[in-house]
């Protein structure tokens, strides 16, 4: 899993930023907003009155009408109803895994960070290890092997294999905290190693992390279209997921390349979503200027 | 600085001894059947018992890992359980793809973002550094596989560029549209080239985007220094300042992204590979997986594993040179 956006931030985290707390702005609270939209969406899809994903209701290729918001795609079903619920795998996807990940690498990493000494050297060398193997090949090679594919599968394999990179940032993190003053303070006055954890690392740590965990929910989102194009996803006539409706689109405009509300669609909802976690993650990073974190 | 690159390599071997050991674990922690897969209904008990044998399956996992190692350190990869072709001519047929594809794409990148990040960081916050920016931000929201859809919508089916690869999704020739019609890996350089163009250009967008990104930031924090108003001071020319006195220590933090950068790109460049059916490695890797051709995988994955390592290595040995002081640590 390698994120350019994180491998920037490794970079300009080491730089000084010549602008200090800039103001959170009116574009990151758009942002925010469209991620909320999107959340009440993919909860809320059952409820809410949006078409049937799989039922064929009309006549395919429709361009975009009152009936159907943003068309219909090759085989007639409706594409606005097919985004709304596929939001659900996509998102699904991105948070279900990152839970796995920051569920296990979180505490692993900053109780390495915390203990040092042997504990975090034997942690580490198995951590760093895996972090130089490749991680999109174990991806595609755990997935193509463990049929019939499934959401849970899905989310359970890609969360485990991110579970070392949010090691290495949660323990990047932590110690640079633990170093600090407040730490030691904490000890001097007798602090038990519990209360020093959760009052005192967890609280400096989580800006870090809640950033990191947004990148990562994005990369994620972006790995969930790459696996529905090699077909490692979801199939797209089990349940429409954004990855595998840009996949569908890319085949059938070769027979209708008219249609192009059918790529259009669901490949801007895909990046703007990213685009918004990205941004919003950039912004909590620097407004909590997380200067000396050396991811 | 000896005794850093001796404890680097010695890091190294341990690196990639552990790889060997996680590829060929990983194969046989997958669940499927070998003896399903090479001998279909022919597999009975005493067939698969005698295919076993036959492949050296029926021992120890340690003993069959330590044959593995034995042949690979001489230089042999073994062969494919089901084309029974040797894996270091499927190897020795990919790898040229993969690596021109790298460096052409290397050589955009770094040819477009070195002088846009300093036309950007030469004011700070003005038009040309504010426009830049939000649309490189814009950019790096866009997956690479979004991107290659795109261009060969637009640049092959839309504009029907000849020679730019495959004119539509469905119709590419399989496997080898980078070969010419002989057979052998194109006919002209003109040809070559042309076929290159979007994948190329796919993952020079995403590197530019990383590069323009940590150069321009880095380039500006730089130019806030004192030795650069030292230098302003003694009337050096801008252009002087900029290439001689700034790019220097700022290229510290763009090879070390570099370094990232093209590590996840022999990886990431998979997807691009597999869509325009570009024979490298990466379609090597995914018709592997597919065939469940157990060695194949083993093999390829654990020689893209040493070459992202060893890439990481190299860069920072390039890091060093530039910067001696890190060595010193």
């Amino acid at each position: 899993m390698t994120n350019n956006e994180v491998v920037i931030n490794a970079a300009e985290s080491v730089v000084e930023q010549p602008e200090k707390k800039a103001p959170i702005g009116i574009f990151t609270w758009i942002c925010v907003g469209w991620l909320a939209i999107n959340v009440l969406v993919a909860v809320l899809a059952p409820l809410l009155p949006i078409p049937d994903p799989n039922e064929m209701i009309s006549m395919p290729g429709m361009g975009m009408s009152f009936d159907h918001l943003m068309g219909t795609d090759d085989l007639g079903r409706d594409i606005f109803g097919r985004l709304a619920w596929g939001s659900r795998i996509s998102l699904g996807v991105g948070i279900g895994s990152m839970a796995i990940a920051f569920g296990v690498g979180g505490p692993l990493g900053m109780l390495a960070a915390y203990r040092r000494g042997k504990m975090d050297v034997i942690m580490s060398s198995v951590m760093f290890t895996f972090l130089a193997f490749p991680s999109i090949i174990a991806i595609i090679a755990v997935l193509s092997f463990w049929t019939p594919r499934s959401l849970g599968k899905i989310i359970i394999v890609i969360g485990i294999s991110s579970i070392p990179l949010v090691y290495r940032v949660m323990r990047a993190a932590a110690l640079s905290a633990g170093s600090k003053e407040y730490v030691t303070a904490a000890r001097v006055q007798g602090a038990r190693d519990r209360r020093i954890i959760f009052r005192e690392l967890l609280p400096n740590v989580a800006p870090t992390g809640l950033s990191f965990l947004l990148f990562g929910v994005a990369t994620v989102i972006a790995l969930e279209g790459v696996l529905a194009f090699l077909g490692l996803s979801i199939a797209p006539d089990i349940a429409p997921s954004w990855g595998n409706m840009i996949n569908d689109a890319r085949q059938s405009l070769n027979n209708v390349p008219q249609n192009w509300p059918l790529i259009i669609f669901p490949s801007a909802i895909l990046c703007l979503f990213i685009l918004a976690l990205n941004f919003v993650g950039d912004r909590l990073r620097s407004y909590f200027d997380v200067t000396e974190v050396k991811l | 600085m000896l005794k850093y690159f001796t404890k680097r390599l010695v890091a190294l071997v341990l690196i990639i001894t552990a790889i060997s050991i996680g590829s060929f674990y990983m194969i046989h922690l997958l669940p499927g059947d070998l003896a399903t897969v090479i001998l279909g209904s022919g597999n009975t008990p005493e067939n698969k018992k005698k295919l076993f044998a036959q492949l050296g399956l029926d021992k120890g996992l340690v003993h069959q890992y330590l044959t593995w190692m034995s042949h690979v350190l001489r230089g042999d990869l073994g062969k494919s359980y089901i084309t029974n072709e040797s894996i270091n001519t499927s190897i020795a047929k990919a790898l040229p793809i993969d690596l021109e594809m790298i460096v052409v794409s290397q050589i955009v990148a770094f040819a477009a973002a070195i002088p846009l990040a300093m036309k950007a960081a030469k004011k700070p916050n003005g038009l040309f550094d504010r426009i830049s920016n939000g649309v490189t931000f814009g950019l790096l929201s866009v997956p690479s596989f979004i991107i290659v859809v795109y261009l060969v919508l637009i640049i092959a089916i839309k504009w029907q560029v000849p020679g730019t690869g495959p004119a539509s999704f469905t119709r590419f020739p399989e496997w080898s549209w980078l070969f010419s019609d002989t057979g052998t890996f194109f006919t002209t350089l003109k040809d070559n080239l042309m076929s290159l163009l979007i994948p190329s250009l796919t993952l020079s967008i995403g590197s530019f985007v990383v590069y323009f990104r940590v150069l321009r930031s880095d380039l500006i924090a730089t130019l806030q220094e004192e030795y650069i108003t030292m230098a302003r001071s003694k009337g050096l020319s801008r252009r002087r300042i900029m290439w001689r006195h700034a790019f220097r220590p700022s290229s510290v933090a763009l090879l070390g992204t570099a370094g990232i950068n093209i590590g996840g790109l022999i990886a990431g460049g998979f997807v691009v590979q597999y869509l325009l059916s570009i024979p490298g490695l990466g379609s090597l890797l995914i018709a592997s997986i597919t065939l469940q051709d157990y060695l194949v995988i083993q093999s390829t994955v654990f020689v893209v594993a040493v070459a992202v390592i060893v890439i990481n290595f190299a860069v920072d040995f390039i890091t060093t040179l530039v910067d001696p002081r890190i060595a010193r640590d």
